[in-house]
Order: structure tokens, then sequence, then C-alpha cells
């Protein structure tokens, strides 16, 4: 049996050990907001946060997560809720689907930095595809956060 | 009021068929929309209206959302005519019926077509509300108007749109409905938001994959890695040891234009299971006939196909006779490779067979396709198949084919149980319905004053129709139409074809033939601009000469003056001509396509042999601009998506396999390589016309124009990543 601490609540499941963290999450737990993209750590669509760092959800073994705490993109922590405002704010999805993984991602970001240059960002997003081409409104969106944020 | 234009009057035509009288009563404390069985000839409101007694009201968006908004889009014209409160709006997507009128959200053609048809529903809808009024305040109806989900008297009296279902649902639809004046849009022309954003922004969205329903199963397939190669047989022995699957079932292929590839599926209780079960298998396959196809060799015939006499086209003058008296010619040849959609959400569906009824959740841009297909398979009447459009995970295409749902009704039918049939990244990467691959040849005449005299325009590539008609080696009217419209004021001008066999299933891509073409024209003007040494944007205009209305096969007029406009419009936002940094340069492309005008102004800078993209300024005619939020947006998709095909675009094939596997080696532009991206929406009260892929096909030649003014080297090749400049 794995326990797995996610959005707050322990889920007990019974998985093969390897099982990538995605899929137990997916479809033994059953949060489908964290999305499968690629299967191999390529586009970010899987993004959690593990320990408030953006993890690869998908090149996790089940196994190897311990008792660190994840948050899904349905999760509760400050600088998500506040770039799920920025994002609406700024209008930034369009299909939608590579969304969780930005905003995990960058939830990351503003976890280790409050202020970050664009260079940070970029360097930050560069690990997430978005294949409709959100990326201006994106960064956008981040930058309006951390605007947010400085002004208290 | 304006009559319903042709192909949307047939489609409700058909769809009165299935709606037997289709007058639907509202019960309860709901609202439909009643009216007389000869009006849904014109238009059916009950399909698309729903108003509640406590005045929420439900608006059905027929076509599916994959990004480009329409579920706002839509919706939001019928809220406007009906003078509705947007935030009481709340939408509802319609199941795959014809009733509904064409579905197949591709082409760019949904606002297109249905924005009149919307109107005319929400002006309906107001009026019968407004007649309710009438009725209970016992006054004419003339005295009344409605606002903001009220109608509201002279005096000011108001009642709101829910205190008269009652009433209303007792009433006809009058048979004329006044339209608004444009100048009293609400929504409409508006940066409206998306009314999906939070849903997209919090994970509660349901796209196709994430769909689940008790007792699914999930499974992949292995397919023959040769297009339309055969199992010959397979070994399930070491997929069944894998934890969690239950069962491989054979997938037969259907020979037909959206039939599945056939192949071994691997049936899970969760999809890791079924991928790696999938890869456990061992199966042993008849290639087929495409086993030798070799994608680089396949580029040499193509060539060499365009460097000899083709099929005409089109032709005007003597394009001979320009060459032979031009003061100068011009010859060039550009190879562009295969493309896959790739979007971001893999093909995937849910389908539950039960005995002769099924029912589908799939992200599919063709729901109605979907129903006949599966409907064709299971050997049921379509009205045993419901079909449920999910939010789709981008499309681009590759979702109006639903081979993929056709293979989920297969194993559903062979384990008797609901199932998700997920594709891999390499599934859709190496099975896909690939974008064209082309050669194009181009000769150009000049005089001594640098005038376009005589235009040779060659391309062979495989066609679309292939996949409907096996066989095919000619490209169909559609795909020569883009090479044949160009509205250049030019005496000779040839447009000729070359045969070319297909290989792989070829599909459309966003844009479809208006990416080669657009890429060819583009490029050749400026190395015509640069041979006659005159500025690329005014030798440009000149080209298009005279405003004037080029004759088309449509009600649309092709207008250069609107061609030309975009033109001026983005180099004057660009500042064309400005003094730049050192390294930097400005190209441009002009192209029309889906019926909208479209020009782009891009800067680069080549250092060290690498280009960077820093600005991209984009003007979009599209006519009347419904959702300029929209607009902007697909304008700005449309730069990445342009930028990632020219930085990296390239499918390429040996011994019948595709060779790319995913975003490693097809790679997708990312952030730090996204220019800023300024986008100007023409102004205007012409009808509305496309928007979700005419911003794509300027991008790749503009950059190649810029790169040129940079270092003068001219890439004729794409992707970039060839020519290590990426």
């Amino acid at each position: 049996m794995t326990k797995l601490k996610i959005n707050g609540e322990i889920h007990t499941i019974d998985v093969d050990p390897d099982m990538p963290l995605l899929w137990a999450i997916r479809d033994i737990i059953g949060f489908t907001g964290t999305k499968f993209g690629c299967g191999k750590g390529f586009c970010g669509a899987c993004m959690v946060l593990m320990d408030g760092k953006a993890v690869n959800s998908c090149q996790l073994p089940v196994s190897s997560v311990g008792e660190n705490e994840l948050i899904t993109v349905e999760g509760e922590t400050e600088n998500l809720q506040l770039l799920q405002k920025s994002w609406e704010e700024h209008n930034v999805p369009q299909c939608g689907f590579c969304q969780s993984g930005q905003l995990i991602t960058a939830t990351a970001l503003l976890n280790g930095n409050s202020n970050p240059s664009e260079e940070d960002i970029n360097n930050a997003m560069v690990r997430n595809i978005c294949r409709c081409g959100t990326y201006p409104r994106i960064k956008k969106a981040i930058n309006h956060s951390v605007e947010l944020k400085n002004k208290g | 009021m304006k009559d319903v234009k042709n192909v949307s009057r047939r489609s409700f035509l058909k769809g009165l068929g299935l709606a037997s009288g289709g007058l639907i009563i509202a019960s309860g404390t709901t609202l439909f929309v009643a009216c007389e069985p000869k009006d849904i000839v014109e238009f059916n409101p009950n399909l698309f209206v729903q108003l509640n007694s406590d005045g929420n009201l439900i608006l059905v968006a027929s076509r599916s959302e994959m990004g480009q908004g329409v579920r706002t889009s839509l919706t939001s014209v019928i809220a406007d005519e009906m003078e509705a409160d947007w935030d009481r709006v709340s939408i509802s997507q319609a199941v795959g019926d014809v009733k509904y009128g064409d579905q197949n959200t591709d082409g760019s053609k949904s606002v297109r077509l249905l924005f009149e048809e919307m109107r005319k529903i929400g002006a309906a809808t107001k009026a019968v509300l407004i007649a309710a009024a009438a009725k209970k305040w016992e006054v004419p109806a003339s005295e009344l108007r409605a606002e903001n989900h009220f109608v509201i008297n002279a005096n000011g009296k108001k009642i709101g749109f829910g205190d008269l279902v009652e009433i209303a649902k007792t009433l006809d639809v009058p048979k004329d409905v006044q339209l608004k004046d444009p100048k009293d849009f609400k929504y409409i022309g508006k940066y409206l938001p998306s009314k999906d954003v939070v849903t997209l922004s919090n994970g509660s969205a349901v796209f196709g994959l994430d769909k689940r329903v008790d007792n699914m199963k999930f499974a992949a397939i292995k397919r023959c890695p040769v297009a339309f190669g055969t199992v010959k047989s397979y070994d399930k022995t070491a997929a069944l040891k894998i934890k969690g699957v239950i069962d491989v079932v054979e997938i037969p292929m259907l020979r037909k234009p959206f039939g599945p590839l056939g192949g071994v599926a691997v049936v899970a209780t969760n999809t890791w299971a079924a991928f790696k079960g999938k890869e456990a298998l061992k199966v042993q396959w008849d290639l087929g006939d495409n086993n030798t196809y070799d994608s680089e060799e396949y580029m040499k015939q193509l060539t060499a196909n365009v460097h000899k006499k083709g099929k005409v086209a089109k032709t005007v003058g003597d394009v001979e006779d320009a060459f032979k008296k031009a003061s100068k010619t011009i010859e060039s040849t550009y190879q562009l490779p295969h493309l896959v959609h790739a979007p971001m959400e893999v093909p995937n569906a849910v389908v539950w067979v039960q005995g002769t009824t099924c029912e589908v959740w799939a992200p599919t841009q063709e729901p109605q396709r979907t129903r006949t297909e599966v409907s064709a398979f299971l050997e049921t009447g379509e009205e045993n198949v419901t079909v449920n459009v999910t939010f789709l995970g981008g499309g681009f295409g590759r979702k109006s084919k639903p081979d993929y749902i056709v293979e989920a009704a297969a194993v559903s039918k062979a384990i008797n149980a609901p199932v998700q049939v997920v594709w891999t990244r390499e599934d859709d990467i190496q099975h896909g319905y690939y974008h064209t691959v082309a050669a194009q040849y181009m000769k150009g005449g000049l005089d001594k004053e640098g005038k376009v005299t005589g235009w040779l325009h060659r391309f062979a590539l495989p066609s679309i129709a292939s996949t409907f008609a096996p066989g095919t080696v000619d490209p169909a009217p559609f795909e020569s139409a883009s090479a044949t419209n160009v509205p250049f004021e030019i005496p000779n001008m040839q447009v000729e074809t070359g045969e070319a066999p297909a290989h792989v299933r070829i599909g459309w891509l966003r844009s479809v033939i208006n990416i080669p073409h657009g890429f060819a024209i583009n490029v050749f003007a400026d190395e015509l601009a640069n041979e006659a040494g005159i500025d690329p944007l005014e030798f440009r205009l000149n080209l298009i000469g005279s405003d004037r209305i080029e004759e088309t096969k449509n009600e649309y007029k092709y207008d250069t003056a609107r061609l030309k406009h975009v033109l001026k419009q983005a180099a004057k936002n660009a500042e064309w001509g400005k003094k730049l940094p050192e390294g930097h340069a400005m190209g441009l492309a002009v192209h029309y396509s889906f019926l909208s005008y479209v020009a782009s102004v891009v800067e680069v800078s080549v250092i060290n042999n690498r280009v960077k993209v820093h600005n991209i300024h984009s003007v979009i005619d599209c006519g009347l601009a419904v959702n300029k939020n929209t607009i902007t947006a697909q304008m700005e998709g449309a730069a990445i998506f342009g930028m990632s095909l020219a930085f990296y675009g390239k499918i390429t094939a040996k011994d019948g396999a595709i060779e790319q596997t995913n975003f490693g080696d097809y790679q997708m532009l990312r952030m730090p390589q996204a220019p800023k991206i300024h986008v100007e929406i023409v102004e205007n009260n012409e009808k509305p016309t496309g928007v979700g892929e005419p911003g794509v096909p300027v991008i790749a030649p503009a950059i190649v124009n810029a790169i040129f003014k940079a270092t003068g080297t001219r890439y004729k090749t794409l992707p970039l990543k060839d020519h290590k400049l990426v």
C-alpha cells in the first residue's frame, strides 16, 4: 500500500510502486486536473507541486514520493489561487489543457522567487509547452500576480 | 430580415427531418421557445435557448470548443440580440445531431456560418418575451423594449425575463424578427472574456481524457508502424502478466477515410497498465504497400515533378512568352516537410456499447461524423448512438477525424464494458493524418523597371483527397485555390500541379494548403523585390495593384483594397523601415485565407547564426469582429503555431514508419522563444469571416524574409532547425 498526501488529504492506494504519480492521481485517486501530455517529461502538462516545487508527475514513481506533500491544480496554496485569478483577468487559456501544468510551474516559481525577472520567468516556464500559444498571456498573468503580491 | 444562407439553410432543413414536427413544448418551469413547425425550416430557437423561470438562461453551443472560444462567441450573439444579461447565461454543449445543422468545427467557419442564425434566434426569443409582457400588461408590444434581462415599458416599469416564462411558452414565435442595429451591440464586437476561463484554470473542465464512467476500463492500442499495414499474428502472454492488464483484443482496420488503422488493444484497469501492456505485446505485422516510403527520397521525386511541366490549374496571358521577353528571370524551389497536429490532449475517447445502443464521450471536432462512423461500425441506427462532446485539448484538424473514437467503440464492443482508449504521444506523432509534404517551383520575369511580367507557380504535394479516394495523385480544387487566387496584377500568370501519390494518411492541419502556398508566394515575392531592387513593402503593394474585387466562387468578395490595408497597417504598426539594432531586420508576408485578410511584419535578429524573433505585428481583417478577445488570442496563438512549424516542424518517414516520437524530436516553441505579439483587428461591418486559421500562413515566410534581410541568406526549406538557426 502506498500513502500519498494530496491537497491536504491522505490517500491510501494499492498500486505497482513503479506507477508514475500522474496515473495514480488521475486513474486511481481521481483528480483529473493534472494532465497527461507526453509521458516523457517533455511538456509539463502533468506538473504537480511536491513540497512547493514543480515536478513532472509522469516521471515520478509513486514509491518515491514518500511523505512529501503534493498539491495539484485543484489544491489550495496562496500563489496558485493568486495566479488563477490573474489567469482569469488576462483570459489566458485557449483550449486550457496545458494550463494546469503552467499554473503549477508558475506557482513553484513564485514560491521560490517573489519578484521574478523576465529571464526568471522564461527559465521556469520553459518546462511547459502550450500548443495553442498562450505564452504571451501567461507571462502577463504571472507579472500581474507578482504586482498583486508586491502590493501586499 | 436577411435570408438564411446556403449551407445552414440546408442543414436546418435536414434537421427538420429528424425533429418530427420539431415543436418542443415547455414543461414545468422551463421555457423552450415554441415555434410553428413551418418556422423551423428557417430557424429553431428551441434547440438553442432554454430560459428558466428563475431567469437563468442556458444557451446551447453547437460547435466544439478547442480553444478558439466558439462557445462564448456563438452564445454571446444570441444573448446580445435577446438583450440578455450575460452573467445569467450558462452554456450547454450540444450532442452530435443533424438537428443542430452542420457541427463540423473546422475551416474557421463556425461564426461565419452561424452568426446570422444565432442573431435571429436571439431576436426571436426577445420578441416572444416582449409579446408575453404585452399580454400580461395588456399593452401593445410596440410600447415595450427589452434590456438586460428585463422587459420594460415606456414608464420604466420592468419585468424579469424569468417571470415571463409561463406566458411566453404559450405564445408563438413571430415570423419576422427585427435584428439590432450593429451600433447597439452590447457583447458583439467587444473583448468578451471566455465563459470557460474559470473551469479551464482550475482543473475542473472535463476534457475527453478526464471523462470517467462507472466500471470504465482503459485501453492502449499497438498499431502497425507503416500506414495500412495489418496484424499477422500476436503474442499476448507478456502483456497479460502486467498488473492491471485485463484483456488483449484485436481491432480491425477499416480502410475508409476515418476508419481505425487497426491493431491490437490492451485493456487494463488504468492507463499506465494499458501502456505497459502495449509495450510488452509482441506483434508480427504485414507492413503492406507503404513500407518503402522514404520521405527524403520522396522529396526528390516531388522536386523532379515540379521541375517539369505539370497540369495547368490556371493560366492568364502567356508566361513562357513573358519569360522570353523579360529583362531578368529568377527561379526558386521550396521544400516543406510533413507536419503533425500534436494537440496537447492526445486522441482519446470513452465509448460504451450496450447491445445495439452506444454512448460516446469524446473530444471531437465532428460529432455528427462520429455518430455516423460509430453507428456504421456497430451496424446500428444513428438514433442509437449518442455523441457527447467534451472540451478538446486542442484540435487543429486532428480531432475532425474520428478514427480514434471508432477504435474505442471496437474495444468496448469486444469487452462488453465502457472503455477509454488513450493514445500515447508516440501514437499521436506516428499514426496521425499528416499535413502534406510539398515541393514548389516558382519562376518570375521582371521588366527593366522591376515590374513583374510573368509568374509561374508549380507545386506537387500529396492531396487530402487521397484519404477519401486512395490512389489520388492530383490536388483537389481547393488545394489549388490558394495558389490560383493570388491577386497580383501580373499580365502573365500560370499555376501548374505535379503528381504526388500519398504514402501516409494525409489530413488537414490548421491553415491547411495555405501553409505551403502562403510560404512559396510570400518568399518568392520577396525574392523578386530583391531582384528588382525595390523595398518589399512597396513592391508587394504594387503587385497587388489597383483596388478591385477579384472574382470568387462564393458570396464573399475578395477585395484587394482590404488586402493592401492589412499590409499597410502591419507595416505602420511595426514602423517598417525604421532603424534597427545591429543584426536585426524585418520581413513581411500577406495572405488571404478562410475569407480573411492577414498581414504580419516580423522583426528578427540573427546573431552568431542564431535566429530570434523579437516582435510580430499582425493585422487581421475578418469582417465584423464578433469577439475581439478571442480574435486577438487566435492571432497570438497563430503566431506561435506558425513559429513552431517554421523553427521545428518536420515529420519524416523511413521504411514507411514515422521517425519522430514525442516532443523531444518533434519540438514546439517554448516561452523563452515567444516574441512580443501585437495584434490589430480591422474595424468594419462586413460579414464575419475566418479567425482560427488565417493568422498562421504568414508567419514562416515573414521570418524567412526577415532572415534574408538580416543575413543575405534565403532559406527555401523548413524547418529552420535544419539550418542550425535555432
